[in-house]
């Protein structure tokens, strides 16, 4: 099986401080990849260099279009890039507010994704926006409800919606339950869990928590002043940790 | 009468106009930004219809000026005079006799023809400005063709009213590419934009050109199931009776009482005589 | 019959003819010359000026006149007498440490070579009004004192010999971009801004200014120097070689310092806002200098707070005066076809109501 994702030698700096450097890791189909780290650490940085918010001053994010096979998406034009993060890619960011128009009713955040990609009947987009809001696990008569009017937890599943309706392939998570309350988390841990094993999707999810990628990673990277220090499974990582810092990680979560 | 230059600009301000036109007639649906005169009547008040008018018009040219359909509207008169003035061409209100017709807020009824150019006055330019505010944003979306938005804006409307609650400035797509604002016309109109006539459409005051190239392409928004629909009163016109013309609705007396009649004056006067 | 819309040709003139009629008043009373709106309503001619963007006291004063008084209107007058002058050519920068200053005061040092001119200015009158004005505006003649120097030096470049202040950037000597003939595309340099502020609605600007004041981007500004005077306008005559004075006009002048922290890549130090508009016109220029300073927040790698006075797209694009007027009054204008297609609409929605909830389940 060939990489879906392939990260080379990645670096980004700020003047003289680095963001992150010389990151190199492969992401295969149907994986999910965790980052941790504290803050500071260079995950964030990582993951927009990734997404294609931020270009990265070295290196390359090879990735496989389905037209075209493995393309440099740092190099591509903008609205390739941008056509990408539309359709075979999902963002999913830490407040949803940043991920949601909050003018837009939930039925319209679902569909525009949809329409953005030339879907043109109302009767489709709203019967499809309706099986996702339920998906979810948000009360269907809510689809003409404005985001706002939601709590925490429902407009991070509203803004998971708006993501995977058009079927990505890829998803990056910025902290997605981030702000949210313990028993609020675990209900989205599990719902995401449920999509990503489904849906088989590949993702990448950024996060300080490790119960996060306990839960829903394979594999993890663990960041420490924009270098990667440790890398492996998941459960490898986690139950027998090697690099000092990971083991003081570990070790703090612990504690709590 | 020599104080001022043939159609009131200078010639090299024409020329900067005309260059405008022709790059909007090469990209159809392309906002142009061109460097907009400061013109004897207000902004908002037509100064970039008429920017263009005085770009095109010739000594041999016949100009017709409509407001609201009606050539004897206060702003229509004033900007026919001022042709009249500063370029001394001939005018007239039958809509088949102009070569060149500036109008506001409507298309007119009659047929146009390959000799003809029709120029808009046009107030915001920009199909996205209510939903993105910001000049530098929208530009981006048009060069990126990132138009999900404003579906969005379509399917907000049908969910919350049955309906595209759109009845005026009707956004239209052209020739698969631009969606283009096609100024303040009610959507009766729409449909007659893929016409035989040059359009050229005119911001001053947002210094835009755009231009639609004869027979172009021109496709109003929709859904498959809320297709769209270009509508009118549901009545004749109480004047000539003509059932296929936009309706001016008039209050008659303090019972509320109404009457129809039709916008473009020319078209209503034509059919009376014809009546007669 | 039917007559709403006819006759637009004969309320037009009649408008006209009773407009005039309406502006002359009175006939017992005198009426004014443009000589008199010239030399006695001065800073009113100054900003039709200013905000008109061109340089002529009898012009503005004879649009005053016009607009009977309505300086918009009159400003509106002179831009569009502007427009249609031809060109010929532009003229060296003027420099302003050559001007003959009737006015010139600093904020922030008490002295400096030049001294403080207190000049013609309202600063420390009592704002009373002045009764005998209406009987006889007769005046004593000022005291008058021959000037101690020929040029003033600006306190700016005192206050630069220690590096505490930003250094001017030079321009690259290549002439500016011209905002009244090319489009206004964004984002603007520093000198199409200042352009943009200079003609700018006064009353809008000095908003802008006072928000940065009250918390919203607030930059702290001292004055460090507000001048008013003369400077003489020269250009290069390619027939002679060299360059000519062509005239004289009369600017105000305003810097300011502005508190700055530092950035990552800057060292603490002050930062400089600038205004400099046609006549006496010191709110104007003052207030311009804020706002310079307010929207260099980029360059100098502060935050965006998000305050309107730092975005560039919103203060430029509503701060002219004639085109928010015209666009704003342009709704007095018939709206009928717009509105006649709006009605139909609403009676539409209103025959439907609830119908598509159901159509949309099916």
């Amino acid at each position: 099986m060939s990489p879906l994702l392939q990260a080379t030698d990645i670096s980004k700096f700020y003047g003289s401080r680095v963001g992150c450097q010389n990151v190199s890791f492969d992401l295969y189909p149907g994986e999910v990849m965790g980052i941790v780290g504290e803050s500071g650490s260079g995950k964030t940085t990582l993951l927009n260099c990734l997404a294609g918010h931020l270009k990265p001053d070295t290196g390359a994010v090879l990735f496989d279009t389905r037209a075209d096979g493995m393309q440099d998406t740092v190099k591509m034009s903008e609205p390739a890039r941008r056509m990408l993060s539309r359709t075979d890619w999902a963002f999913v960011h830490q407040h949803a507010r940043d991920g949601l128009r909050m003018g837009v009713s939930a039925g319209g955040n679902v569909g525009e994704r949809l329409m953005a990609v030339g879907a043109r009947n109302y009767g489709q987009i709203r019967a499809k926006a309706t099986d996702w809001l339920d998906r979810v696990e948000i009360q269907v008569d809510r689809i003409d409800d404005r985001p706002a009017a939601f709590s925490g937890g429902m407009q991070q599943r509203l803004q998971i919606a708006r993501n995977l309706v058009t079927g990505p392939r890829l998803v990056f998570m910025d902290e997605p339950t981030g702000g949210l309350d313990v028993s609020v988390q675990a209900r989205l841990l599990d719902l995401l869990r449920g999509l990503v094993r489904e849906m088989e999707l590949s993702a990448i999810i950024v996060t300080h928590d490790l119960a996060v990628v306990r839960l829903l990673a394979d594999r993890l990277m663990v960041m420490k002043d924009g270098h990667v220090v440790e890398a492996g499974l998941t459960d490898q990582v986690l139950d027998d940790p090697q690099h000092g810092y990971t083991q003081l990680l570990v070790s703090s979560v612990l504690q709590v | 009468m020599n104080e001022y230059n043939f159609a009131y600009l200078d010639e090299q301000t024409k020329r900067m106009i005309r260059r405008a036109i022709l790059k909007g007639l090469a990209i159809p649906g392309y906002q142009v930004p061109f460097a907009s005169r400061e013109m004897p009547m207000p902004y908002g008040w037509g100064t970039g219809g008429v920017q263009v008018s005085a770009a095109v018009l010739t000594p041999e040219d016949t100009f017709k000026v409509i407001d609201q359909g009606a050539d004897d509207t206060t702003n229509a008169v004033s900007i026919r005079k001022f042709f009249e003035k500063t370029a001394n061409v001939a005018v007239t209100e039958e809509t088949g006799e102009a070569s060149v017709i500036q109008t506001r807020h409507r298309i007119p009824e009659q047929v146009l023809t390959e000799d003809q150019i029709l120029v808009y006055q046009v107030p915001i330019p920009e199909p996205l400005r209510f939903l993105e505010p910001s000049e530098v944003e929208t530009r981006k979306m048009h060069a990126l063709e990132e138009y999900g938005l404003m579906h969005v804006k379509l399917y907000e409307d049908i969910s919350q009213h049955g309906a595209i609650a759109t009845a005026y400035a009707y956004p239209v797509k052209i020739e698969g590419r631009y969606v283009m604002d096609p100024s303040p016309i009610p959507k009766f109109d729409n449909p007659k934009m893929e016409m035989a006539a040059i359009q050229l459409f005119g911001a001053g005051r947002e210094q835009r050109i755009y231009a639609l190239p004869p027979y172009t392409k021109v496709v109003s928004l929709d859904f498959e199931d809320f297709p769209f629909e270009a509508s009118k009163a549901d009545q004749v016109c109480g004047v000539c009776g003509a059932e296929d013309s936009y309706l001016d609705e008039l209050i008659t007396d303090d019972e509320g009482g109404r009457m129809f009649v039709c916008s473009d004056t020319d078209y209503c006067r034509t059919r009376q005589g014809n009546i007669t | 019959m039917y007559v709403a819309v006819k006759g637009g040709e004969k309320a037009i003139d009649a408008a006209h003819a009773w407009l005039a009629e309406e502006r002359r008043g009175d006939l017992s009373v005198p009426e004014l010359s443009v000589a008199q709106i010239r030399e006695q309503m001065s800073l009113a001619v100054n900003r039709v000026m200013a905000e008109g963007s061109l340089y002529d006291p009898d012009l503005a004063a004879l649009a005053i006149k016009q607009a009977r008084g309505d300086l918009i209107e009159a400003i509106f007058l002179i831009r569009a007498y502007r427009t249609t002058l031809q060109r010929f050519g532009g003229s060296n920068p003027v420099d302003t440490g050559e001007m003959s200053c009737d006015r010139r005061i600093s904020a922030t040092f008490k002295d400096a070579p030049g001294g403080q001119v207190l000049g013609p200015t309202f600063d420390y009158t009592h704002r009373l009004l002045d009764f005998k004005l209406v009987a006889d505006g007769a005046v004593d003649p000022a005291d008058e004192r021959a000037v101690e120097t020929e040029t003033t030096p600006h306190i700016m470049s005192f206050l630069n010999k220690e590096g505490l202040i930003e250094d001017d950037v030079a321009t690259d000597g290549a002439t500016p971009p011209d905002l009244t003939r090319e489009p206004l595309e964004l984002p603007a340099d520093r000198s199409l801004r200042l352009q943009s502020l200079t003609r700018a609605d006064e009353g809008f600007i000095l908003g802008m200014a006072y928000s940065t004041q009250r918390g919203y981007a607030r930059n702290h500004a001292f004055v460090a120097e507000l001048r008013v005077g003369t400077c003489c306008v020269e250009m290069e005559i390619p027939e002679l070689g060299f360059a000519i004075e062509i005239g004289e006009v009369e600017v105000t002048e305003c810097e300011t310092v502005n508190q700055f922290q530092g950035s990552k890549t800057e060292p603490p130090q002050f930062t400089r806002g600038y205004g400099l508009v046609f006549g006496q016109t010191e709110r104007k220029a003052i207030s311009m200098a804020l706002v310079d300073r307010a929207l260099r927040w980029a360059e100098l790698g502060e935050d965006n707070v998000g305050a309107p006075a730092q975005d560039e797209e919103f203060v430029l694009y509503h701060s002219d005066n004639i085109q928010a007027t015209g666009f704003l009054e342009h709704i007095k204008l018939p709206h009928y076809v717009d509105f006649q297609s709006e009605l139909e609409l609403i009676r539409k929605l209103r025959r439907t109501p609830e119908t598509h909830m159901t159509e949309a389940a099916e």
